[in-house]
This record gives C-alpha cells, sequence and structure tokens, in this order.
C-alpha cells in the first residue's frame, strides 16, 4: 500500500492500481466513457483525467498509476473546463434526440451533459446522419449517435476474440465500421451482443419490437436458461413483460454473453405458451380443463397402473431446464410418494 | 468440469474434442480465443472442421467414433518418449502399467490409420499437451454420445493422469455440460440409481438416511434410465411416462420409435409450450419458465446460482406443481417457497451443506463441494491429490462402432449444434431474428463426395440409415472429411430420425448420437 493525496485527503491505495481505480475505491465518481476494467486502459476519450500536481498536463486517470505522494484533483476548475469543453464536442456532431431515443435514461452522454452542465446551444455543428450500414438482425449501428470511443471494437477484439470492429476514416469522417464495410456476418460476427452491452449512448441498440426507457425498468438478477455456461444477466422488466437482457458479472461469464442469452427471451411472453392445462378427450384431441382435473387425473391414473402393474410400471423424466429445488422435490415425488426409483433426465441427450 | 470456464485462460495447452466451443458453449469458446490471442496452445480433434480448428496449431480431423483410439495413441508418444509425469503417477495414480502395456500397441502409425490422421500430427499433439506447464482438456457430447462414450471419457482422463494435469489452474478434464441445469439435475438425484449428491440408491445408510429424512418407505431396487424405459413402454413394462420440461420426441436419438413409446403409455407432458413430445400425451401441465419463478441451478463448472421470479408466471411453478401431486398421492407435504425446498436438500447433501440462498448471493455464487456454513466453494477439484484418493487408469482398447460397418450406409454422419437455436427450438424459435437467420435443417457433406453423387450446394436430398429417412438441404464444404457427413439435431425432421437408440453405451446407457451410419442421395 501507498499514500496519495485525493481532493486533499489521504488515502492509503494498492501499488500498481490506477487513479481511477484508486477514486473508485474511494467512491469519488470519475465520467468515463472508453472505460471498461476488462479491458486494457486506453485513454482515448479523456473525459476522465484528472489534475495531478507536478504534471504539466492533465493525465487521464484511467491509465495513470499511483504513486507514493501523488497529490490529485479530480474535480479542479481546470478539469472541469476540459471535461465540459469535451462532452460540448462530442455533442456538436451528435443528433441530439434524447425525446426519441431509447437509450434516454441509460446514456452516459446524456448524464454528463446533465452533470457538467452543457450548453447543448453552443454545440451546433455539423451533424453526422443516421447511417445503419453496419447492422444486421440482431442490433443496428446508428452513426449519428456515436461518440467513437472504441469500446465496442476493443470488447470485441480483446473479449470475445472477433474483429468485427475498426475505426475507419479520419476526422469529422472517422466511424466505427466492419473492415471495408463488408457484411457483419463476413466479418466474422456471431451476434454475441456484447458490444452493444457495452456501448454507452444510443449507438449501438438491440433491434427490438418493445418500447422502454431505462426508467421505466427494473433489474432482476437471474442465470441465462440455455447452455451449461450459466451466465449470469438482469432480465429488465417493464409492466412484467421481459422487454430486455443485460449480462451481469458473474463467475463463469464475466460480463459476456451469447446471441441466445442476450437475444432469445421472447419465447417467455410468447402467444404460444401454454397457460391451462389440456386433457386429451374421447374425440382424441387435446381439450382445456382445470388444473383440479387435470392434476386428479394424474394422481388418479398413477394410483390406478401402481395397483395394477407396480410403481416400476411408472417412469419419471425430470428436466435438466427446471431449477435444482424442482428437480429435487420430483425425484421425491417419485421415489417417496410414488414408490419407484424409475427418475431420470435428459443428461445422455 | 473439474476446473472453472474462466481458468481456461490459465492453460498453456488447450486440448479441445467433440466439443465445437464457439457454437455450443460460445462464452467459453470466447475464453479459449482469448487465450490463444495470449500464446496459448491449442490442439483440436474433431470430425468436424470446427470454428476453433482454424487457430489451432494441431488440427486433428479424427472419423468419427475414433477418439478413444486417438487418446490411447497420444499415451503410446507419451510414454514411448518418457514425456509422463512419473513423480505424479507414482504418487497419486493406479494402474499405470496395465496401461503402458495396452497403448504400446497404438503407435503413432496405426493410430493414423484408425482415425485417419497423420502420424507425425499425432505425436505432435501428444508432445504439445505432455510438455506444457498445464494443459486443460475440454470435451462434450462428441466424446459421451457415443455407445463407447464413456470409455472415450477415460482415454481423456488417462491423459489428464499420466501429465498430473490435474488440480491445478489451466488443467483439468472438463465435461461441457448442455443444458443450463444437467449438472443440478444429476447432483440432485435425478438419476435412477442415486439420492442427491450422488448418495447410492441401495445403500442402507443412504436409504435409511432419506427414510427419516421424507417418513416414508423406500424402494431399494435401482431404477430404469430412460433410453431403457422407452423400450420397456412397447414391452408393456412401463405403463406410465412423465416427462417434465424435455422433449425427446424431437431430442432422442430415433425419434419415431420413441413416438411409438409416448402414444402407447399414459404420456404426461408437463412444460411451457405445446412441444411435439406435449403433443402426444393425454395430459398436459402447463408450467413456469425461469423468469417467473424463484430457485437455483448449477452451472457446468458446479457453480450454484440463483433464478429469481421477475414477471408472473403463465403457467404453474413446477415445484408448485409437484407439490399438489404430493398431497394428492397421499403425501403430505408443504413448502412456502423455494428456499425451504433448498434448504431440506442441502441437509441432506454433504457437498451442497455449506449453501444457502443468502451465500450464494454473498458470493457470487458458490461451487461445490462445499461442506460447511462458512466454507469458500471448491472451483478446482482433485486439489492436492484426486478426491478419491488415487486417480486409476482404466486400459480400455478401442473397437469400431457397428455402425461404421453397415452394408449400404457407408457415410459416417455426426450430429451438430448451432450457435443461435438451442436444443429442440422450443425457445430459441420463438425469436424472429434467429429463425430468420437459421431458418431449417442442413445436411454437410465434402466437395468430392458432392461430386461423386452429383450433388450441387444448396440442393435438397435424401439422408437415409436403416432408421428412417429425412430430406435436408446440402452445404458442400471442405470441413468435413469424405465419407463424412454432419447435420444439426434442432429441427424434427432432421438428425434424430436417423441416430441409433438400441445400441448403448454399456455403463451411461447413452446412445451414439454422434454417429449414424447413413447414405445421402440425389433426390
Ligand atoms: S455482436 Fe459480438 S461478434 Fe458481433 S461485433 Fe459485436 S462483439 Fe463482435
Ligand atoms: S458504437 Fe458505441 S461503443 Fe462503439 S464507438 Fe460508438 S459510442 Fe463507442
Ligand atoms: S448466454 Fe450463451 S453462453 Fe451464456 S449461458 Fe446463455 S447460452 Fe450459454
Amino acid at each position: 500500500m501507498i499514500n496519495i493525496f485525493l481532493n486533499g485527503s489521504e488515502l492509503a491505495v494498492k501499488e500498481g492500481s490506477t487513479v481511477l481505480e484508486a477514486c473508485k475505491g474511494a467512491g469519488v465518481s470519475i465520467p468515463t466513457f472508453c472505460y471498461d476494467e476488462r479491458l486494457k486502459a486506453e485513454g482515448s476519450c479523456r473525459i476522465c483525467v484528472v489534475e495531478v500536481e507536478g504534471a504539466p498536463k492533465l493525465m487521464p486517470s484511467c491509465s495513470t498509476l499511483v504513486a507514493p505522494g501523488m497529490r490529485v484533483l479530480t474535480h479542479s476548475p481546470k478539469v472541469v473546463k476540459l471535461r465540459k469543453k469535451l462532452l460540448e464536442l462530442m455533442l456538436s456532431n451528435h443528433e441530439i434526440s434524447c425525446l426519441q431515443c431509447e437509450k434516454a435514461g441509460n446514456c452516459l452522454l446524456q448524464d454528463y451533459a446533465y452533470e457538467y452542465e452543457v450548453d447543448t446551444e453552443k454545440t451546433k455543428g455539423r451533424k453526422k446522419i443516421a447511417e445503419y450500414a453496419s447492422s444486421n438482425k440482431f442490433f443496428s449501428l446508428d452513426q449519428s449517435k456515436c461518440i467513437l470511443c472504441g469500446r465496442c471494437a476493443r470488447t470485441c477484439s480483446q473479449l470475445q476474440a472477433n474483429d468485427v470492429w475498426a475505426m475507419a476514416g479520419r476526422g469529422f469522417e472517422t466511424e466505427v465500421s466492419t473492415p471495408f464495410g463488408i457484411d457483419m456476418e463476413e466479418a466474422g460476427c456471431v451476434h454475441c451482443g456484447n458490444c452493444v452491452s457495452v456501448c454507452p449512448v444510443g449507438a449501438l441498440k438491440p433491434n427490438t419490437r418493445h418500447k422502454f426507457r431505462a426508467w421505466e425498468t427494473r433489474k432482476v438478477r437471474s442465470t441465462c436458461a440455455y447452455c451449461g455456461v450459466g451466465c449470469q444477466i438482469d432480465l429488465l422488466v417493464k409492466d412484467d413483460k421481459v422487454v430486455g437482457v443485460e449480462p451481469a458479472g458473474g463467475k463463469s461469464n464475466n460480463g459476456l454473453l451469447c446471441v441466445k442469452g442476450k437475444f432469445a427471451f421472447d419465447f417467455i411472453n410468447h402467444k404460444d405458451r401454454l397457460t391451462e392445462p389440456l386433457i386429451r378427450g374421447e374425440d382424441g384431441r387435446l381439450r382445456p380443463a382445470s388444473w383440479d382435473e387435470a392434476l386428479g387425473l394424474v394422481a388418479g391414473k398413477t394410483k390406478e397402473i401402481r395397483a395394477e402393474f407396480g410403481a416400476d410400471a411408472i417412469m419419471g423424466l425430470s428436466s435438466a431446464r427446471v431449477t435444482n429445488e424442482e428437480n429435487y422435490l420430483f425425484m421425491k415425488y417419485m421415489r417417496a410418494a410414488v414408490g419407484t426409483n424409475n427418475v431420470d433426465h435428459c443428461a445422455r441427450l | 468440469m473439474t476446473n472453472p470456464a474462466a481458468d481456461v485462460k490459465n492453460a498453456d495447452v488447450v486440448f479441445i474434442t467433440g466439443s465445437n466451443t464457439t457454437e455450443a458453449h460460445p462464452v467459453i469458446g470466447a475464453y479459449v480465443k482469448q487465450a490463444v490471442n495470449r500464446g496459448t496452445k491449442l490442439i483440436v480433434a474433431d470430425p468436424i472442421r470446427i470454428p476453433l480448428a482454424e487457430i489451432a496449431d494441431v488440427y486433428l480431423q479424427i472419423k468419427p467414433g475414433t477418439s478413444l483410439a486417438l487418446s490411447n495413441g497420444m499415451l503410446n508418444v507419451i510414454f514411448a518418449e518418457g514425456l509422463e509425469d512419473k513423480e505424479y503417477i507414482g504418487k497419486n495414480t493406479a494402474g499405470a502399467e496395465a496401461l503402458r502395456e495396452l497403448v504400446a500397441e497404438y503407435t503413432p502409425e496405426r493410430t493414423a490409420e484408425i482415425c485417419g490422421v497423420k502420424a507425425d500430427d499425432i505425436a505432435r499433439a501428444a508432445r504439445m499437451y505432455a510438455s506444457a506447464g498445464a494443459a486443460s482438456i475440454l470435451y462434450c457430447m462428441g466424446i459421451t454420445q457415443h455407445v463407447n462414450g464413456v470409455n472415450n471419457v477415460y482415454g481423456l482422463s488417462n491423459l489428464a493422469l499420466s501429465t498430473g494435469n490435474l488440480g491445478k489452474p489451466g488443467s483439468g478434464v472438463n465435461p461441457l455440460r448442455g443444458q443450463n441445469n444437467v449438472q443440478g439435475a444429476c447432483d440432485m438425484g435425478a438419476l435412477p440409481d442415486v439420492y442427491t449428491g450422488y448418495q447410492q440408491v441401495g445403500s442402507p445408510d443412504a436409504q435409511k438416511k432419506f427414510e427419516d429424512a421424507w417418513g416414508a418407505k423406500l424402494s431399494g431396487e435401482k431404477g430404469m434410465p430412460s433410453t431403457v424405459a422407452l423400450p420397456a413402454v412397447l414391452e408393456d413394462k412401463v405403463k406410465m411416462l412423465y416427462v417434465v420440461g424435455e422433449n425427446p420426441a424431437v431430442s432422442d436419438a430415433d425419434n419415431q420409435h420413441a413416438i411409438k413409446a409416448f402414444k402407447k403409455a399414459f404420456l404426461v407432458v408437463q412444460d411451457i409450450f405445446l412441444t411435439e413430445t406435449a403433443e402426444l400425451a393425454d395430459v398436459v401441465l402447463p408450467a413456469a419458465c425461469f423468469a417467473e419463478k424463484d430457485g437455483t441451478f448449477t452451472n457446468s463448472e458446479r457453480c450454484v446460482q440463483r433464478v429469481r421470479k421477475a414477471v408472473p408466471p403463465k403457467g404453474m411453478a413446477d415445484w408448485e406443481i409437484f407439490v399438489k401431486l404430493m398431497n394428492l398421492m397421499g403425501f403430505r407435504c408443504h413448502y412456502d417457497e423455494p428456499e425451504d425446498i433448498f434448504n431440506e436438500m442441502a441437509a441432506l447433501t454433504p457437498s451442497y451443506a455449506g449453501i444457502t440462498y443468502s451465500r450464494i448471493e454473498e458470493n457470487n455464487g458458490l461451487n461445490w463441494p462445499c461442506p460447511a456454513n462458512g466454507h469458500p466453494g471448491t472451483p478446482i477439484l482433485h486439489v492436492g491429490a484426486p478426491i478419491k484418493g488415487k486417480g486409476e487408469f482404466k486400459a480400455v482398447e478401442w473397437v469400431p462402432s457397428q455402425e461404421a460397418q453397415m452394408e449400404g450406409f457407408p457415410v459416417l454422419l455426426t450430429t451438430s449444434r448451432l450457435q443461435h437455436q438451442y436444443h429442440t427450438r422450443t425457445m430459441t424459435g420463438k425469436t424472429r431474428a434467429i429463425e430468420e437467420h437459421c431458418p431449417g435443417s442442413f445436411v454437410q457433406i465434402n466437395p468430392k463426395d458432392a461430386e461423386s453423387w452429383s450433388i450441387e450446394d444448396g440442393e435438397t436430398v435424401r439422408v437415409s440409415s436403416p432408421r428412417g429417412s429425412v430430406e435436408a438441404r446440402a452445404i458442400v464444404t471442405d470441413g468435413l472429411k469424405e465419407g463424412t457427413a454432419s447435420m444439426p439435431f434442432h429441427w424434427a425432421d432432421s438428425a434424430n430420425v436417423l441416430t441409433n437408440a438400441e445400441d448403448l453405451d454399456p455403463v451411461s446407457k447413452i446412445p451414439g448420437l454422434k454417429l449414424a451410419g447413413v447414405k445421402i442421395e440425389k433426390l
């Protein structure tokens, strides 16, 4: 541990940590766009700058290491002025349409513009136009909202280990795109959506038919219901419907998901979901029935078959899709209530 | 898995076989690619030229059904060149001599012939794996879904034991579990021969423990595995099937045969959609999906994690259905919520004894074994020494599959998965973009075969086996060797019409889903 002075107060921090990490640990909030703790720090957006006593320039806190006795000011007038200037620059070519933008309420640009009191009247520059060239069935990239933080590209290359995104062009023309603007699939995109989940603004967004804003939703931490990786997810819930999925930092997934975990949630609220029990009628067709009737029939049949042929004439197939609690209860049902060890599931298949 | 998923990033060498990791377990696939980008060496052995084969240091395009021969061949090189970890073998294993003798027969040349790969590549793979500081093996259904699946797994654990690649970061023998809670279903004793935590049915102590806890008399007879139960329906030995959250009418081997059993038995299906299996049922019970109830899942790395009720159930939570049925059967019981069930289970299950909902939350998931409150969980198994004291080598001989020797069905078909689709598509098929992206089944064949059968890329062809016949779009690709083909199993009228359900692995009772003898014809 070494000691630094953060906004005048002495603070013990781990050697080798960055100024940003030290600030986070001390509960001092620093704005960031391009920073992600899982990625190599790039220091390119510069919004995280701080004043370090003795340093000739403002320093990006995400890539500046702490040093013994270092004196850091996180919100000095010089710092605030530069941050404001940077935000003005970003907004000057940004299509400011927060009224229509799904990202409103969950957008770092909007949050910081508010926090640093940016006057959008001063930011009326040449706007980028909304262009969706690099898009696919699962998500779209709106160039008019992109702040060129590069998080999507670095996530794709460093975490997903694909290289779908590149920063192309110069100056005002700089944009995020696939190499030479080829199709995303051709560029190797697997639709994992990990670039979408890290975009801090409304540039990369899922193609969704749900309309919702961050403040209308609540997040429920859960586990992806598809494969055995067991990625941790946050279900976004609005009006008792799941309208989106965000990756969470589980032990096995570290904030990553695949296309199924990220985008394949429409089944939850699908019109074909079964809502009432069905019983095969005399005519050979399935007809709706009450729970009492259906469960009564199941229990009745079970007893009847057990009486005539013994409990071992009944087989229960549990499921690798239901919870541990339910698997436990089902095998208890088969063993203790029905009286057979004929219970299995599809581990084999 | 003996080691956590992300731990593969600590490996010097990763050996992947029978797992199309980037498709079936995409996040782990991404970790493997991250590792390779940072200098980890990669060995891939798979009949399909999977995406990871493209970045492998050694790629062995083995014939389907020859994994065990490959492992034996690699062990031959390891022993012949003295690359084994003698200290580890001496201290922690048993049976090395028998194995050494057996694999002496599997020279790289002979193995190369069996597997259809170069002898040199086998030797390179063996040296690479054995010389690593830490080497991890990842495998999946391409190993287990064979009539000699258990022996295939022995082959891989022999490799790990002989080189001391167990019980340390970046090592291990890591089966990637297919379904989200397949690990949990096994742990919970949804198996015919064990109670929770693999306590044996037939052990008087275990039986008494559960009888006392549940207040019921239990049968000491082991039950039937599912692959035996379906034929038993056709033989009139099983009269009733209760299927929860599964669609075996599509996913079972030789599904046409399975369907006969479902039609014959009194069939209860509990699911969230009217699946192909539910359509055959006498009673259908609408269940709740994962977002509609509280509970836990246990993932591939044995990490117990929570699911939480986010929205109201469309049907009824499966656990509530079971409680109602128990009471209707005259077995009185009551639970206020899933947490009560978990606590009852944990008290009966040593490996889960230290896990509670609040500890799962505090620890961001807990890996079993977690024997006591305060125990941090066990992300890596066999640290220090194998759990059972000594790791046992199993000297097992490779035998050719019957499927590879059938008159009139000369092509070796292996089944595959796509990352956008999941299992029988009951869930993924409801997302429009996914259906648009993966609209239907196909069969992949080699260009030379395509030429000799006069089949063009994109053309619809007929694929037949002794079990049945389906049509599929042909994709001509050099990702497959001559004489082999591959087909996804997600669609009802695809691969599992063709697979063999009769020949099972003698121990695991798994059918050989990954290898079917077929013929492919122009329509
Ligand atoms: S969806 Fe995944 S693969 Fe595609 S560009 Fe984004 S991060 Fe890369
Ligand atoms: S698309 Fe989003 S993440 Fe990518 S550079 Fe633009 S703003 Fe950043
Ligand atoms: S998000 Fe993808 S990789 Fe993760 S658990 Fe779900 S299906 Fe598996």
